[in-house]
């Protein structure tokens, strides 16, 4: 294949991933543009390994078929439950590719730049790695977090924000030694700013709690993005340029709207530390006052029985508990009936953007039943019940009404506007932004304490019992 | 002001204060007027409030009622209407006075200083109040009672539109030729009927509850947009102009709109007609004759068989060709202009009306307190005449808080706190491209032309990569994140061209990196495309 051949190949590329991202930001085009995307990257690796850089075949083979055997096993064996999991396992091998390919670019014996290109060259490599490395070990720190390998509580060193600072210097003072060197001198440097890169990252991400997962995978997400862009600098390859800064600023946006849906900056996030003010302003606060009414299953599906509309919010509670599945049920149920049964959404709700959504599709339930908060929020004041389930702060009432909470000015599902809400939770205990709920504590609310798939279960056997009666009562 | 009705020392209800004072009932003499100021059910509620009541000889007959029940419920039987009204010293009715058959005005039979409560429709019989206002007479009309909360107990107008809204669908349905609603028989299949509902006030709600529970499908126009979600609550759909106007007029009625408004709503009606099987109009401008909505042209669009009905007939008509108080047929068009929708379900309007005089009665103090309170905003708003004076139309001291002055004032406060919220990221968004044009320009003094393709590349790709994710959808956040993911998976690349060179056996360092880095790429490519494609299959409609 000519240079031009490859060449036009990657404009091709090109088109395709932006049709790509185009077309999954809609449901009924979704579909099309995850074709799109394999399509592209086919043609875009099928390019360039029949292109004039390309001999070693034989490797080629070797690597690429176990990587798509894996990385198929790894897609069909998850549960979608696990997704986030599996989301951050991705992004850390974005990031260690990266890593590979800077160092291996940097020991490529002759470059044959000279000049200001020469040192371009090398900064391009450094900036590189290190952003890989950060992918790499925050993605691993993401992913120990989400599979419960560490505590999701953030890391809360003192000074932390110093450590930080001084890890930059750290990398920058390594940066002049390993553009000052020459050949491949410079190796140990580069080297040296991986470890500190890679410190860099695991603490960032280990000084940010679970709540606030989302927008950190979507942060990863981008990381990986900008990781590949740098690649495509230091290799002077225009496709990898604009996928690396497709995916790049894409997870940056997806960030930014996960912290708008949060009324928190990006930088805050990014920071860390959410959950240290929280304690020190919950003991400053007043304490919800009052007792919290719990419910039994029974008293429920009484209540599911004689509503009309009821809205469902799920939280990261029902993800955890693998409740999707029951909800579902108890949603068909209710809808045969001819209630008018709907989901509100928080955009935070669980621990990776889209969360909830997708577990509510794999449990078939239709999608245009699943609302948005925005959507949603207005309709809470003529909906006979709220299930609650396992959400804690995307329904805090004290985000609104309390300016002293840590939590004050994000918006929340203002589920406490029905006439009943039943909330169910193993205990009264805080959720992840550390912050009591009043909600527990109103007239409207009733407790329904233990795990929610077996709540939701129950709920579940009482409604079939009670459907059925009329039904057999119909046949006589 | 509190003034004592029989203040006059010289009136003989003074003379013994201590005998209740006595209600008359008499028998109406409109023609076609069916309907009774008092049901046996009332009058008890009445006799609670210290009146005794004398009911005219069959007052009740035609709705329903008659002088044994008034007996049973122990009132008085009184043989004529001459002495009814003469005994009597608050007289209730339905119908304004007019001429009785035995040669005098009803008004004129009003004992001088008594009070009469009944429909007056003030504005259109300067006439009678002038009349009655010589009696002497405190004349309440109930058309007039103030369309305040506290007041709506009495609102006698509302009752009634209730009920008319509810009659006039029942007349639209005697007339129409199918059924209302649609069905699928072994004879073929049946479209339900098509109602349209042209003003939503109360008579106008009643008719839509009362065709959609029939099983029509119900359209409902009015100029006043508040009302959508009360047309909607009844299962009609409500029609909305592209034309931006609020009707909303004081008192819960709708005021004049401007002749670019009525054009639009015409060309709405007209274009409606040659859909609808049914057509009701109520609207109303009090005081004033009924607007022509509905064209003589409008009308003649309609397909043969269809209905207009015109709850407005009384005040002129809502359709250029109805004729009060008829039902004929125009160009294969029934048109039904009859005016006494509420006397057509007698019985029923007879004990509403009976019930807000009821209540009327019992804010003015029942029996022995009886008097006209000039502060009672109900009352005042009310009274037509009094001690000889015409005090209609009542000041207007407080008018009703209008529902869109409360309405404006959170839009006006929002706006402002919308647009600063707008304009700190806009802040923001201005130093970002300050900070991002001086990196540029750094760049552009230093580097080398060969980074600045690949830089211009670079940002004209990050600009479409923000472009393309700021409308997502968020359900679909995770699919997206994960083929983003398999996209950034193009690293791969990288790794593909360091396997060159050497094709032998030798693995150069660059080379086992560049292939370690091939083997993790692909294992996101392949992971991450194939769970989006696993994901999305699962969302379904």
């Amino acid at each position: 294949m000519t240079e031009n051949l490859v060449t036009v190949a990657y404009i091709a590329a090109i088109v395709l991933f932006i049709l790509s991202l185009g077309g999954l930001s809609n449901q009924e085009t979704a579909m099309r543009g995850n074709f799109y995307g394999m399509a592209c990257m086919a043609l875009a690796s099928g390019a360039t390994a029949f292109g004039a850089g390309v001999t070693n075949y034989g490797a080629l083979v070797a690597v690429i078929i176990p990587g798509v055997v894996i990385g198929a096993f790894l897609a069909a064996r998850v549960e979608m439950t696990e997704m986030p999991e599996l989301v951050a396992v991705l992004h850390s091998f974005v990031g260690l590719a990266a890593v590979l390919v800077g160092i291996g670019n940097y020991l490529q014996p002759e470059s044959g730049l000279i000049g200001a290109e020469e040192t371009i060259h090398m900064l391009e490599i450094y900036v590189g790695v290190f952003i890989g490395a950060v992918t790499f070990t925050g993605s691993v720190i993401a992913f120990c977090k989400l599979r419960a390998l560490i505590s999701s509580k953030p890391l809360t060193l003192p000074g932390r924000h110093f450590l930080n600072i001084g890890l930059l210097v750290g990398t920058v003072a390594l940066g002049f030694v390993f553009m000052g060197a020459e050949g491949t001198a410079g190796l140990p440097a580069l080297l040296g700013m991986c470890a500190l890169a890679g410190l860099l990252g695991m603490h960032l991400v280990a000084a940010i709690g679970g709540a606030d997962m989302p927008v950190v995978i979507s942060m990863l997400n981008s990381y990986s993005g900008w990781a590949a862009a740098a690649a495509g600098f230091m290799l002077s390859n225009d496709l990898l340029i604009v996928t690396g800064a497709l995916g790049g600023s894409s997870g940056a946006s997806l960030s930014i709207i996960m912290c708008e849906a949060m009324n928190r900056s990006f930088i805050s996030v990014i920071l860390g530390g959410f959950g240290q003010g929280a304690a020190s302003g919950a003991s400053g606060s007043t304490a919800p006052g009052g007792e919290a009414t719990s419910t039994t299953v029974e008293e429920t599906v009484e209540l599911l029985n004689i509503a009309s509309s009821v809205i469902i919010t799920p939280g990261y509670g029902m993800a955890v508990a693998q409740a999707q599945h029951a909800v579902a049920d108890i949603t068909k149920i209710l809808r045969d009936r001819g209630v008018n049964v709907r989901f509100g959404i928080h955009p935070v709700a669980g621990r990776l953007p889209g969360h909830m959504n997708v577990l509510l599709a794999e449990a078939n339930v239709p999608y245009d039943v699943v609302l948005e908060m925005d959507e949603i929020n207005d309709d809470f004041s003529e909906t006979d019940v709220v299930l609650v389930i396992g959400a804690n702060d995307t329904v805090n009432p004290s985000a609104l009404n309390d300016p002293t909470s840590p939590i004050a000015g994000m918006p929340v599902l203002e589920v406490w506007n029905a006439a009943n809400v039943v909330v169910m939770k193993r205990s009264l205990s805080v959720g992840y932004a550390g912050v009591d709920n009043p909600l527990f504590y109103m007239d409207n609310a009733q407790m329904l304490f233990g795990d929610a798939k077996a709540n939701v279960s129950a709920i579940l056997a009482e409604m079939q019992k009670t459907a059925q009666v009329p039904a057999m009562a119909g046949a006589r | 002001m509190t003034l004592a009705i029989d203040k006059d020392p010289s009136l003989a209800s003074e003379d013994q204060p201590k005998q209740s004072k006595k209600i008359g009932i008499p028998k109406a003499v409109a023609p076609g007027e069916r309907r009774v100021a008092a049901t046996p059910a009332t009058v008890k509620k009445l006799q609670k409030l210290g009146f005794d009541v004398l009911v005219e000889n069959e007052a009740g007959v035609d709705a329903d009622f008659n002088n044994e029940v008034y007996q049973a419920a122990g009132c008085e039987i009184v043989n004529t209407a001459t002495e009814l009204w003469a005994r009597a010293d608050v007289v209730l009715k339905v119908q304004p006075p007019q001429d009785h058959p035995n040669g005098q005005h009803e008004a004129d039979m009003l004992g001088v200083d008594k009070s009469l409560i009944s429909f007056i429709w003030p504005a259109q019989n300067p006439d009678l109040v002038d009349r009655l206002s010589n009696r002497h007479a405190t004349v309440l009309a109930m058309d007039a009672i103030p369309r305040i909360s506290r007041a709506q107990k009495m609102d006698a107008l509302s009752s009634m539109a209730n009920i008319a809204g509810y009659r006039a669908v029942i007349e639209a349905a005697n007339q129409f030729g199918r059924f209302f609603t649609g069905q699928i028989t072994a004879a073929g299949k049946v479209p339900p009927a098509k109602v349209l509902v042209i003003g939503a006030g109360v008579a106008g709600l009643a008719a839509i509850g009362a065709a959609k529970s029939l099983g029509a499908v119900v359209r409902a126009f009015d100029t006043r947009p508040v009302v959508k979600e009360q047309v909607e609550s009844l299962g009609g759909e409500f029609l909305e102009l592209t034309f931006e106007e609020d009707g909303t007029g004081t008192g819960g009625y709708a005021k004049t709109m401007s002749p670019e408004f009525i054009a639009a709503e015409m060309e709405l009606f007209a274009e409606q007609a040659k859909e609808v099987d049914i057509i009701i109009t109520t609207a109303l401008i009090p005081g004033k004759r009924a607007p022509l909505l509905i064209t003589k042209e409008t009308a003649e669009l309609m397909k043969p068989g269809s209905v207009i009905v015109d709850m407005a007939a009384e005040q002129g008509g809502n359709c250029a060709v109805t004729r009060s108080g008829e039902v004929y047929s125009h160009h294969g068009v029934t048109i039904v202009g009859i005016t006494d929708f509420p006397s057509r379900r007698a019985s029923q309007a007879s004990q509403l009306d009976g019930t807000n005089l009821y209540h009327l009665l019992s804010d003015m103090g029942g029996s022995e307190d009886f008097k006209v309170v000039f502060e009672d905003e109900a009352v005042r708003g009310a009274l037509i005449t009094h001690a000889g004076e015409v005090t209609w139309p009542a000041p207007k001291k407080d008018p009703p808080p209008a529902p869109p002055a409360p309405a404006a004032k959170p839009a006006a406060l929002e706006t402002p706190t919308a647009e600063t919220k707008a304009s700190s990221p806009g802040i923001v968004r201005l130093i970002g491209f300050i900070a991002l044009a001086c990196g540029i320009v750094a760049i552009g003094l230093s580097a080398p032309p060969s980074f600045l393709s690949h830089f211009t590349v670079f940002i004209l790709a990050c600009f479409v990569g923000w472009q393309v994710i700021c409308n997502v959808t968020p359900s679909l956040h995770t699919p997206l994140m994960s083929v983003t993911n398999a996209i950034s998976g193009i690293i791969i690349i990288g790794g593909l061209l360091q396997l060159q060179g050497n094709s032998g056996g030798n693995w150069s360092a660059t080379m086992a990196l560049g292939a370690s880095a091939i083997l993790v790429g692909t294992i996101n490519i392949a992971g991450g495309f194939l769970v989006t494609q696993r994901m999305l299959k699962m969302f379904r409609k």
